[in-house]
């Protein structure tokens, strides 16, 4: 199986090729997601993807095919402020 | 209403109205500087707060979700900052990130200057309001206690002016009272203090110079007692707007006696 290697959250990780963000969101996360990347269980997801620099909506995760070099960040709400 | 006929302050008698949204409490308590969820969501809870700061950072799933999961518990509606932020470049980014994580279009923009300082960086600050405005947020600008400033971020735009009492942490007060009052009586949109306040008397203070609300974290969260410091916080600031409706008497240079003057004995009256 082709794998390609990403930069997540300034860490390096690799993966298989033609992961989709949803995909990735979805086994950081921890929770199933359906193909608009809402949750099965209907909670709310409280994070917030950007792929090289630029945010992507929810709805386009399902289409983002990862790419070897892609550089991902995964936010969601700390303490702060 | 007028403030003559108000009795008691509430949610009816005295809303606190802020990008279209009506709050009973005019403290917002940040998230920043708690030792533990448990205190913090304990500090939440005593202080009546109903809106409270959160920052933007990495997903751990070490730490999955759990200060999101706890402002949606208590429902307590989570403002993200852009706190971290030195370029306007950097805060759009992240108040893309936090309208899509937290699905609010509020957004606390703070740009800063220095490490040092924490102090706004006003040209960043003013160029990224013009472009988060241009894309629908509701823009709470965390501002210098500069009114000329403060009035252009206002012709930009913004939800509410955030001037700064103090630098974030310091726990100085605030440091020009005149200035926010300045602030405030040019503002027609919501004004809150926000940093600097250190203890009880500095959200009285602030309430008591006009403004709207009093946003403050370490001041609760790094107190001894959070909690109890989240009721004195509580209590300043309703008794700080309250003194405001009220209207303070005018200072004066001399003594004004309160009790009569008349019908003073007469072996007393040569003392006067």
């Amino acid at each position: 199986m082709t794998t390609i290697n990403i930069t997540f959250n300034s860490q390096q990780v690799q993966l298989s090729a033609g992961t989709s963000l949803r995909e990735f969101v979805s086994s950081q996360i921890g929770k199933e997601l359906d193909t608009d990347s809402k949750a099965v269980d209907g909670s709310k997801l409280g994070v917030a993807a950007a792929v090289n620099g630029a945010v992507v909506p929810r709805s386009s995760w399902n289409g983002k095919v990862l790419e070897d070099g892609h550089s991902v960040e995964l936010v969601t709400a700390a303490q702060g402020g | 209403m007028e403030s003559q006929e108000i009795k008691r302050l509430d949610a009816d008698t005295d809303p606190f109205v802020v990008a279209g949204h009506t709050l009973s409490s005019r403290l917002i308590l940040g998230t920043g500087g708690a030792t533990s969820l448990a205190t913090l969501e304990s500090a939440l809870a005593v202080s009546g707060t109903e809106l409270t700061t959160v920052a933007i950072r990495h997903f751990s799933a070490a730490g999955a979700g759990n200060v999101y999961e706890l402002l949606q518990r208590n429902n307590v509606i989570p403002l993200p900052n852009t706190a971290g932020c030195f370029t306007a470049r950097d805060a759009v980014l992240t108040a893309q990130l936090a309208r899509e994580a937290l699905e609010t279009d509020w957004i606390k923009l703070e740009v800063i200057a220095d490490e040092h300082t924490l102090l706004p960086d006003p040209l960043e600050l003013y160029s990224a309001t013009e472009q988060l405005v241009a894309e629908g947020f509701k823009v709470f600008a965390y501002t210098n206690d500069d009114p000329a400033l403060a009035q252009r971020l206002q012709d930009a735009g913004v939800a509410a002016i955030m001037p700064a009492g103090a630098p974030i942490g310091s726990g100085l007060g605030i440091l020009n009272p005149h200035n926010i009052s300045t602030i405030v009586s040019r503002a027609n949109v919501p004004v809150i203090l926000d940093a600097g306040v250190g203890t009880a008397s500095d959200a009285a203070l602030a309430m008591e110079l006009g403004c709207d609300a009093v946003l403050l974290a370490s001041a609760v969260t790094r107190a001894h007692n959070a909690p109890l410091m989240a009721a004195a916080m509580r209590d300043a600031v309703r008794a700080g707007r309250a003194a405001r409706l009220a209207g303070r008497i005018p200072r004066r240079d001399t003594a004004l006696a309160s009790s009569p003057v008349e019908g003073i004995m007469q072996t007393l009256v040569g003392e006067f």
